[in-house]
């Protein structure tokens, strides 16, 4: 796990992962099918990949899908750091 | 589809008899909601049919016949009997959509207890202003969310026990009993207590406008409507494989989810999943579900992942679609005819009605946007906002009122006979809601009349958020409104004026929101919080939401003197 995911997974845990859930996560763990995360706390996690990376995360790219494990959202934050550097 | 007759035809003469004989119910007679939804469909032959097919996110599958929902709800209801619980006592189930779920519902009301089912992502707070209120005496819970009930447990004198059915091996503390279902002794020869009519069945908490959620007390008659509303709105026919997205932790998961399903003896398939709609579409593809009902939320995250997502599963089973929760915006109702060869049919009711009240019936003409007419024997109408009179001219908006009398009415709010009567104006129940009749006799949903914010199909009150945002040492003062939401159609906006010493920055925000979510539940977070200098408040001080909400939505906020007098 890179640095990127292992700051998104830590996060995860700490903030979404109910105490008595003794699933392990991996960077493959389904967030959202799982149950870990639903769509309303999804804004939540959105917002904080937005300061910690100072990306803008459009509504239409914060998908489900996109946010259903910690390898997916690396990628999406990725997307976002390059195409705003690009674009500044 | 079934061969319904006309609108017409079946509102005249209507009588929820019908129901009554069909159930073989006769007025006077012992009747139990357990018993109806699994000994019943066994003695009609049904015991080795397939009532609940449930799957897990990892596809992991387990199937339960009618003479299974029999067996293991005596079961529990034996279980829950020798643990102490007495009847109308109030037994929490606070649970994921698994199977323990479903089953502990029937075995509750079996024991002549009431159910007082909970979304099992509550958090700490919510919970324990629910089980506090309710004086709940039993709660059954997983593992995973055994940490919430430890939390408040000094919070709940009256809780006596705490039911894990998945502990395993794991330490138990006092008060604290395993139960595993799959384990239980069957019982020969349960006798299921015999409640009455009017004896108390589910609470259902629901959120308003003012102080914390109520308890809607519904009693075991209303299986009447349930049973009629799901054979007619939902058109279950003996070889419907059916789906309900919602959750049992609220009305539509029950009246919908268990009682009208299983007292139809339908087939009924759980997928106990985060959204994700090419697995939901996988789900149905597999089971071959051939009615499905849903919620606009969910139906637009659907059109939101597009055609191409629906066009890779055979969905050629789904027969009849609904929808409830919001209004269902016409563009979903246009995009479901054109993916799924069929539209949503919008359907409303709330947890007070504990049924469908006015709805799009099977085989009626649909006008996209509308809520439908009154289901046969629900005598609705608008009301003028003063009078609390019938509007009689077709497009004017005033109060969805309701002739008080259906099965399923709620009885009362647990422990509070005011804010109950409040409800009733003019001889008419009033639902909160503004709607309009055209000159079809088609509703036309308007808005709420109050604060309560519906976020994805799910009341939220904001008084609950409040209280909990002012528990933040930051925050000296809150108000909680509804936001526009593409997607969920409201979501919960805060604004909060700080304490001195603190600064309004992102961190802050996100601090909130979090505590929030943790405390209360997802749904409540705010999905934005503003921070202010002042809130609009009356003369007396009260802080008058309706102008922060209009400014969210571009309304006019209206004439305020008399409000801002108070």
């Amino acid at each position: 796990m890179d640095e990127l995911m292992k700051v998104i997974h830590d996060y995860v845990v700490k903030e979404y992962l109910e105490e008595g859930d003794d699933r392990v996560i991996t960077e493959m763990t389904p967030l959202i099918t799982g149950g870990i995360v639903d769509s309303f706390s999804m804004v939540s996690l959105k917002r904080f990949l937005e300061r910690k990376y100072s990306i803008r995360i459009p509504d239409e790219d914060a998908t489900p899908d996109e946010f259903d494990s910690v390898q997916r959202i690396a990628a999406l934050v990725r997307r976002f750091q390059q195409s705003q550097q690009v674009g500044a | 589809m079934r061969n319904l007759p006309g609108y017409a035809e079946l509102t005249t003469g209507f009588d929820w008899s019908i129901a009554e004989r069909e159930l073989g119910y006769k007025p006077g007679d012992p009747i139990n909601i357990g018993w109806m939804c699994s000994d019943r469909l066994c003695t009609l032959g049904l015991s080795k049919k397939p009532a609940l097919i449930w799957e897990d996110y990892q596809g992991n599958q387990k199937r339960y016949t009618y003479d299974d929902l029999r067996t293991l709800s005596d079961a529990i209801a034996g279980f829950l009997m020798e643990i102490g619980v007495r009847p109308e006592e109030r037994v929490c189930l606070f649970m994921d959509r698994i199977p323990e779920l479903y089953i502990g519902f029937l075995g509750i009301l079996k024991t002549g207890a009431v159910a007082q089912p909970l979304f099992s992502a509550f958090g700490d707070e919510s919970l324990s202003v629910r089980l506090r209120d309710a004086e709940t005496s039993a709660i059954i819970t997983q593992k995973k969310h055994l940490h919430k009930v430890r939390k408040i447990r000094e919070q709940l004198p009256f809780l006596r026990h705490t039911i894990i059915v998945d502990a395993g091996d794991a330490p138990l503390q006092e008060g604290e009993v395993s139960l595993r279902m799959d384990e239980l002794p069957k019982l020969n020869n349960f006798a299921v207590y015999p409640t009455s009519a009017e004896s108390p069945s589910v609470l259902h908490y629901t959120s308003g406008t003012t102080g914390q959620p109520k308890g809607a007390q519904h009693v075991h008659y209303s299986i009447i409507s349930q049973y009629l509303t799901s054979k007619w709105v939902l058109d279950l026919q003996p070889d419907t494989v059916y789906w309900c997205n919602a959750d049992p932790g609220w009305v539509t998961g029950t009246s919908y989810g268990i009682i009208g399903p299983w007292a139809n003896g339908v087939t009924q398939v759980v997928l106990d999943s985060g959204f994700n709609a090419g697995r939901w579409y996988e789900f149905m593809e597999t089971h071959r579900v051939t009615v499905w009902y849903s919620a606009p939320t969910a139906i637009r995250l659907l059109m939101k992942e597009g055609a191409d997502a629906v066009q890779r599963h055979d969905l050629s089973s789904l027969r009849h679609l609904a929808s409830v929760g919001e209004p269902l915006n016409p563009e979903a109702v246009i995009w479901s005819q054109e993916v799924f060869g069929r539209p949503f049919h919008d359907t409303f009711w709330q947890t007070e009605t504990g049924c469908i009240v006015i709805t799009n019936l099977p085989g009626m003409p649909i006008k996209p946007g509308s809520m439908g007419k009154p289901f046969p024997g629900i005598i609705a109408t608008v009301l003028n906002t003063r009078t609390f009179e019938p509007i009689q001219e077709p497009g004017i908006a005033g109060l969805i009122g309701l002739r008080p009398g259906w099965p399923s009415q709620a009885r009362g709010y647990w422990k509070n006979e005011a804010g109950y009567q409040a409800k009733f104006k003019n001889g008419w129940y009033l639902c909160g809601d503004r709607a309009s009749i055209d000159s079809d006799g088609y509703y036309w949903f308007m808005g709420r009349d109050d604060d309560v914010i519906n976020t994805g199909g799910h009341l939220v009150g904001p008084f609950e958020i409040e209280s909990a945002l002012l528990e933040h040492p930051a925050v000296a003062e809150s108000a909680a409104v509804a936001k526009p939401d593409r997607v969920n159609m409201e979501v919960v906006k805060a604004f909060v004026t700080l304490k001195r010493g603190f600064e309004p920055t992102d961190d802050l925000e996100l601090e909130i929101m979090n505590r929030i979510r943790k405390r209360l539940s997802p749904l409540a977070m705010p999905q934005e919080i503003e921070f202010v200098d002042s809130l609009p408040k009356t003369r007396s001080g009260k802080i008058v939401r309706r102008i922060l909400r209009c400014k969210e939505f571009n309304e006019p906020v209206g004439d305020l003197s008399t409000i801002m007098e108070e």
